[in-house]
């Protein structure tokens, strides 16, 4: 793999506080090599900033292996910028070359309100997964593992969708700002499963409740979410979420 | 309260006898005892989900913005269980015996085969959450090998077990906090204990997003912290990830054990510049299927494909028959660093062995070609389906691997290289979890207790969740039955006070030193030396310049210091610079432990200390203690040791030969 070395222009959000209104800064960096990850390069920018004695830009990360779901960019109008399957972690400054000018700024939804600059309050989804996003177990009371056997089938598409981390580019993406397909994530895991059937109904008239309470749009099926999910989730899950929400809603027990 | 505590009886009836006879607190009671939980990984989450079923008032705290995002989310390759479904031979016994040798007999017995005696519990609790771990096409769980075991024991869920495991103790979690019986806080950060007549009452905490600090009693306090990798800066920790709960505590009376006592992983991906910001692991369980080699030319300049299979040094194979690639951690990580220092390191920095998949591809193409009635396959048509099956155990780390390096691992081998991954040292705890400090309790990675001086792989989320789920449920009950008649101490009671001053001090002290260093320049400089001095091999000579070193960069620190931004509002400047000042601070200590354990054992590498094949020698003679290290003020910690018996498990050169 050829390394190269480039100089950007990059165009941030900059904003102070929940309340403040909020605006692009223009800043240029130089020397940025193709082997840093797109988050080390804002690392150099806010050492920078922090040597000139101002504010560096506050942005959320952590685990920066594209798991853990924190980090959250707007990149050039696509969240986690232009790679498929990729968080803005894992996002390597390859994907760009010398002379770019890039423009970066929060998820945007009402839902998500900005706590600082490319940061937002995503603790909707908690509430969401409150609402019904699990197995009512308590500790101890499980049966042998393997005393519920399970079609590998559905097993591997359980996991793929709780694969979900959980980072809400799927609501960024969204020009309704639904989080239909997070949603559907959730319902998809625990309804493939035969543990999470007792429960499958209240589940998801729950969750969709809940949604609907936080602020997030409806879903009219543009798929969006779909293309920039870093893990992929197919939009087949939200097929999936409607029968249930449908079967759920037609049905007189509960 | 330095005591272990271990309960009498046979080893394998300790635990159950304990419980037998444990106090219990009762339903009406549980509901008027508070308890505050710091980190919701898997050990926190475990535990303040099973606490408030059982009807405890738990609050927990994250520094995260929501608990699902602690750093267990991260882990790769799997959890052990005694379960014995692949009828292999496996036990309860043989988990806590390979444990306690993998650990290099540096652990304590009773707690090793406990967490071997609760393992299989686990795997059926997760399973009636709901995590979708791997199947067989029969529909049962299907398992794997990790290193230093000769069964298969491993429950896995693609490389993603981690995040499932932990999303099924989040949602437990959050389950709960629905109930009304935990109160979560996120984006808070732990950075005080408060202590009354001697006991734990409370904590101060900052709320990150205002900068307020707020006052929290409890009954008992669990720190669910982690690990403390990041002291080397590079190490594939999350970013936010440090000691700076545990770390308080310690400085308020809690005993800090085997601090010196670092995992360095062998198969991480190598450092690319000084840009880098962390390492990414590659895990473990690659090593079931990939070899791991070098050119028996040193500085070969060839691609690895251009290298023929007889020039090829499968050094582990060769030193290891027995275990081959899947030797412990330790072992494998300083066989790489040893090839490496002696030339035959591979990649531009030189500092990279192979992982290579290779002949796994044509294995599993084979078998699947006449799984699918393939007669006389072609070499492509193995290829093509070889590489299916890696691609379905292994998918989401090839990927990573292609994203962050910009290779195929599919058709050319991975470039791997040791890194600092996990921590087996950690706050001192008895039996029962509880710190030398009454009602502080440490829970998986932040305690020091099941792994020794080395973790086999796949035992870190075993551990979190067994404290979690199965042991403090019951240890916990035994210290609040005497506490149900206190009633909730009131957050103006002068303790709280004089702690949150201390803190607030602190702050002031941190944001008033208006130096021209940011924390991360620090943080890298203060890696650099541990990583130098107290990493994979560590001397007399080396430790003391180390200590030396730290020293300097402490003083530099608080005289140039500078924060950005202010305490009053949102800072991630000013957490780091408390994280860092911190990790000083233990850094310090770590080298200190190093320096007085004259041993090679498990991952601590004393280089004076080897055999003649250069393996770690231990010494049991003078060494077979846990160093728990009592603050005693700036650079000044008194050692107490607590004495390891072997009853059953009795110490051996550790052989993988």
């Amino acid at each position: 793999m050829e390394h190269y070395t480039m100089n950007l222009t990059l165009k941030v959000w900059r904003q102070k506080n929940k309340k403040d209104k909020g605006s692009f800064e223009t800043y240029s960096v130089s020397d940025i090599s193709s082997e840093m990850s797109f988050l080390e390069m804002f690392d150099v920018l806010n050492e920078r900033l922090v040597h000139e004695g101002k504010e560096p830009i506050a942005f959320d990360h952590d685990c920066r292996e594209g798991i853990c779901g924190m980090c959250s960019m707007y990149i050039n109008g696509r969240p986690h910028g232009p790679w498929e399957g990729t968080t803005t972690c894992q996002l390597h400054m390859r994907a760009f070359k010398d002379g770019d000018t890039i423009v970066v700024e929060p998820w945007r939804a009402n839902a998500f309100p900005v706590i600082k600059d490319l940061i937002v309050d995503r603790s909707a989804f908690d509430r969401i997964i409150q609402a019904g996003g699990y197995i009512s177990v308590n500790t101890g009371n499980a049966v042998d593992a393997n005393a519920i056997p399970i079609e590998k089938d559905k097993a591997d598409t359980a996991f793929a969708a709780a694969a979900c981390i959980g980072c809400g580019a799927c609501v960024a993406a969204c020009k309704n700002s639904s989080a239909l397909l997070f949603l559907c994530a959730k319902v998809s895991h625990l309804t493939l499963l035969p543990q999470g059937g007792p429960e499958r109904k209240t589940r998801v008239v729950d969750m969709i409740a809940q949604m609907d309470k936080e602020g997030f749009g409806s879903c009219t099926s543009t798929g969006a979410c779909e293309a920039v999910c870093p893990k992929e989730i197919p939009i087949t899950n939200i097929a999936r979420l409607n029968a249930e929400y449908g079967h759920a809603g037609l049905t007189s027990d509960k | 309260m330095f005591k272990s505590n271990i309960p009498d009886g046979t080893l394998d009836k300790k635990w159950e006898d304990y419980k037998d006879h444990v106090k219990l607190v009762n339903p009406a009671n549980k509901r008027s005892l508070e308890v505050i939980i710091i980190g919701t990984g898997l050990a926190g989450a475990s535990a303040a989900a099973s606490l408030g079923e059982l009807g405890y008032k738990v609050k927990a705290f994250c520094f995260q913005d929501s608990p699902r995002r602690a750093h267990s989310i991260a882990a790769q390759g799997g959890i052990n269980a005694a379960k014995n479904y692949q009828n292999d031979g496996d036990s309860t016994f043989r988990l806590f015996y390979d444990t306690i040798k993998g650990g290099d007999y540096r652990s304590r017995e009773s707690n090793v085969y406990r967490l071997a005696a609760v393992s299989a519990s686990i795997i059926d609790q997760c399973v009636a959450q709901g995590v979708p771990f791997a199947r067989e096409y029969g529909g049962l769980l299907s398992n794997r090998s990790f290193g230093g075991v000769q069964v298969q024991r491993t429950f896995y869920a693609a490389g993603q077990t981690g995040q499932q495991l932990l999303i099924g103790a989040y949602q437990a979690l959050e389950r709960q906090v629905a109930l009304g019986n935990v109160e979560m806080f996120t984006r808070h950060e732990m950075l005080e204990i408060v202590i009354i007549d001697g006991k734990t009452r409370g904590i101060i905490a900052r709320n990150l997003i205002t900068g307020e600090l707020e006052r929290h009693f409890g009954h008992a306090v669990l720190l669910a912290s982690g690990g403390y990798g990041n002291v080397f800066y590079l190490s594939t920790n999350a970013m936010g990830s440090n000691v700076t709960a545990a770390w308080k505590a310690h400085k308020q009376g809690a005993y800090f054990g085997n601090p010196c006592f670092t995992q360095i992983h062998p198969t991480c991906i190598p450092v690319t510049g000084d840009h880098q910001s962390k390492l990414t692991l590659m895990s473990e369980s690659l090593r079931n299927d990939g070899r791991i080699w070098v050119p028996k030319q040193k500085n070969d300049p060839r691609k690895p494909g251009e290298i023929p299979e007889g020039e090829r040094d499968y050094y582990l194979e060769r030193r290891y028959p027995a275990f081959g690639n899947l030797v412990p951690r330790d072992v494998a990580s300083r066989a790489a660093k040893e090839r490496c220092d002696a030339g035959y390191g591979v990649g531009t920095s030189k500092q990279a062995v192979y992982l290579d998949f290779a002949s796994a591809i044509e294995r599993y193409g084979k078998t699947e070609c006449r799984k699918h009635g393939i007669e006389n396959p072609t070499a492509e048509e193995i290829r093509h389906h070889g590489t299916e099956v890696i691609k379905e155990k292994y998918g989401n780390l090839f990927d990573m691997y292609a994203k962050i390096t910009g290779e195929d691992p599919y058709t050319t081998p991975m470039r791997i290289y040791p890194a600092v991954h996990y921590t087996m040292g950690g706050l001192w705890v008895d039996y029962e979890l509880m710190t030398t400090v009454p009602g502080l309790y440490a829970l998986g990675e932040a305690n020091f207790s099941d792994h020794g001086a080395n973790r086999l792989g796949a035992s870190a989320l075993m551990q979190g969740l067994a404290d979690g789920y199965f042991v403090i449920p019951y240890t916990i009950g035994n210290y609040l039955a005497g506490e149900i008649r206190t009633a909730p101490i009131p957050t103006s009671h002068a303790a709280f006070e004089a702690a949150e001053k201390i803190v607030s001090d602190r702050l002031s002290q941190l944001k008033n030193i208006n130096g021209t260093q940011s924390p991360e320049s620090f943080h890298k400089r203060l890696g650099k030396i541990m990583w130098d001095k107290c990493g994979m091999a560590r001397n007399e000579a080396g430790l003391k310049e180390a200590i030396d070193e730290i020293r300097a960069l402490k003083a530099e620190f608080w005289r140039d210091l500078r924060i950005t931004g202010d305490i009053g509002e949102f800072n991630p400047e000013l957490d780091k610079a408390g994280r860092v000042a911190d990790f000083i601070e233990l850094g310090e200590l770590m080298c200190q432990d190093a320096l007085m354990r004259r041993e090679s054992c498990g991952g601590h590498f004393r280089e004076e200390m080897q055999t003649e094949d250069g393996e770690a020698k231990r010494d049991d003679a003078n060494f077979s203690f846990v160093a728990a290290w009592e603050y005693k003020g700036d650079s000044n910690w008194e050692l107490h040791k607590e004495q390891l018996e072997f009853e059953v498990a009795h110490p051996s050169q550790r052989s993988y030969k």
